[in-house]
């Protein structure tokens, strides 16, 4: 009979910091803990008395990797609460910026994080140069990795925290030359975004769970626009989105997330490709199988992410071949009072943006991230997956396969760590 | 050719110049490859090696008695540590809460208690000698650039 503690007090290969602590008895699972050992940082009291115009730049801070997708986030909610309508441009150049970030962050998650689990390897580091196929696979992930890296720093000036993106538009426009140029980079690795697919695509680890799922739906699979849909195709509006989560304790563990109305849920790439496959551009769709969605493997949130890649520079090709973008001054707000949500897809999933501004000022907020909304989900399956893995496995192996299966779902520590519970009066 | 023993820390911030170095990599790994040996990021990965550091990168301010016994240690087996960041550096935007009216304070006062935060969130200098500044959020690539080429030089 297996009895063991395992404690694991820095996850790697992970976005921010966290924890784990598991706890078996005569082969039962009695206690598993998934700590974020982020410290707080308090952004939603840091925003408050903050201009409308400033509050980009500082809830960017939530999280260096995710920036773009809290940038935008919050400038959409302020825009909604402030009755303003931003021009076709400014939604091309933020679609544009979406991709980009998708580009670089999915390629960081795939290529830094997972890959070196499908080779068995701790690290990219360990690559083997003189091995073919692994020096290929690593000049391939920098290659894909900086074309997305050049894709935002060619839209909002470079790949973290951008600085282009304002409230109601722009502040620099992408100039004929360098639009060429990344066209031409973005093409060079489109072939190399298929590879990375197939790799994925034939990686035989399997987790499955039956759960719920929650995306943003429209006819583009872009990630900044649409209605929300949950798996029992009930279309919800971002607006609304908020009333269907419930915030739980997990009986099992301390850690804190959100239900959909009473059921376990996902939110991310997975859920993404699982609900709006069909969307896909059309050149994507055109070389990439689609036969293993949709899908309740835990690994193919991996394969999404992977196929989200060519999906983003096939969009971007398409976007910046028929655009021409000319100087424009941002969008006025209409009053200077009001409330809004805004809700966009960021690399892990949905995310939620909530402002109250009066008098051209923030006053309060609220801000759900992706990895919050997977919390219950994760903590759920590293239960079932320990479970499955005794008495067999040694304690080692199963600390290994815990490790893969929290970073195939790829949370996002330093974004759940900006959080703090405030009771609204 | 002997190569500097790198490590690559993260403390309170949003991680940004970790983005950044990791896209560095994109077109430096083959130069750096050659000149140094990375031992700790745990962004990279889990095997971690704290012994007799050449050069140490600090990013994050510190917000913990925890993290302050961690940044500690790493300076002891360090012979050059450098701050990476304005949250390494000056302590913001990590050290917001510094600056918080009493009805924020009021707000957060739970949890600095439950998670057993210091009275403030400070920069990696009030706790240990820092030999190198990396300026700016995230950091500039050229000060990385040009303060990683210092360091090499000083320590091979």
């Amino acid at each position: 009979m297996h009895t063991f503690d395992i404690t694991l007090e820095g996850l790697s290969k992970m976005e921010g910091h966290a924890g784990l602590h598991v706890r078996v008895k005569d082969n039962k699972v009695e206690d598993v803990k998934l700590m974020i050992v982020e410290n707080r940082r308090f952004f939603e009291q840091a925003v408050q008395g903050v201009d409308i115009n400033s509050a980009p730049s500082i809830m960017s801070r939530i999280c260096g990797t995710c920036s773009i997708a809290h940038e935008m986030c919050n400038i959409k909610s302020i825009e909604h609460a402030l009755n303003i309508t931003p021009s076709d441009q400014t939604l091309t150049l933020r679609n544009l910026a979406m991709y980009g970030l998708m580009i670089r962050d999915h390629a960081l998650h795939l290529g830094f994080f997972s890959l070196p689990d499908v080779l068995g390897k701790d690290s990219i580091l360990d690559f083997d140069e003189k091995n073919e196929k692994e020096h290929k696979l690593l000049h391939d992930i920098f290659d894909i990795k900086q074309a997305g890296n050049d894709l935002s720093t060619l839209v909002v000036g470079r790949a973290v925290h951008g600085l282009h993106l304002s409230v109601g538009g722009f502040s620099a426009f992408p100039n004929k030359e360098k639009i060429k140029e990344v066209i031409v980079k973005l093409k060079a690795v489109r072939e190399k975004t298929l590879n990375l697919v197939e790799i994925f695509r034939s990686w035989k680890e399997k987790f499955e769970t039956k759960t719920e799922f929650a995306s943003l739906i429209n006819d583009d699979f872009s990630f900044l626009n649409g209605s929300i849909i949950h798996a029992k195709n009930e279309e919800i509006t971002e607006k609304n989105y908020l009333k269907h989560l419930h915030e739980v304790v997990i009986p099992y563990s301390t850690s804190k997330g959100y239900d959909f109305e009473g059921q376990v849920f996902m939110v991310g790439a997975l859920s993404r490709i699982n609900q709006n496959r069909k969307n896909l551009h059309k050149e994507t769709r055109k070389d990439v199988k689609l036969d293993l969605f949709p899908s309740y493997n835990i690994f193919h949130n991996n394969l999404a992410q992977a196929i989200e890649i060519p999906h983003s520079i096939d969009s971007a090709i398409e976007l910046l071949e028929s655009s021409s973008f000319k100087q424009e001054n941002p969008v006025k707000p209409e009053k200077n009072t009001g409330e809004g949500v805004g809700i966009v897809e960021a690399p892990r999933g949905l995310l939620y943006h909530y402002y109250k501004i009066k008098d051209g000022k923030v006053m309060k907020s609220k801000v759900v991230v992706p990895s919050s909304q997977n919390q219950i989900k994760m903590d759920k399956d590293i239960v079932l997956l320990v479970e499955s893995m005794l008495p067999k496995k040694s304690k080692k192996e199963i600390e290994w396969e815990i490790e893969k299966l929290i970073r195939a779902y790829d949370p996002c520590m330093s974004c759940a760590a900006h959080f703090l519970k405030v009771k609204w009066i | 050719m002997k190569k500097a023993k790198v490590g690559w820390f993260s403390f309170t911030c949003c991680e940004d110049s970790t983005i950044v170095f990791t896209e560095l990599m994109n077109t430096h790994y083959d130069e750096w490859k050659k000149i140094i040996d990375i031992q700790a990021a745990r962004i990279l990965r889990k095997k971690e090696n704290l012994k007799d550091l050449d050069i140490s990168f600090v990013e994050g301010a510190i917000a913990s008695e925890r993290d302050a016994e961690k940044l500690r240690e790493i300076r002891k087996n360090s012979k050059i540590l450098v701050a990476v960041g304005a949250c390494a550096c000056e302590g913001m935007p990590s050290s917001q809460r510094n600056k918080f009216n009493e009805s924020q304070r009021r707000e957060i006062q739970a949890e600095v208690k439950r998670f057993n935060l210091l009275k403030e969130t400070l920069p990696i200098k009030k706790f240990v000698k820092v030999d190198e500044y990396i300026e700016d959020c995230p950091m500039s690539e050229q000060d990385f650039l040009k303060t990683l080429d210092k360091c090499v030089k000083r320590v091979i």
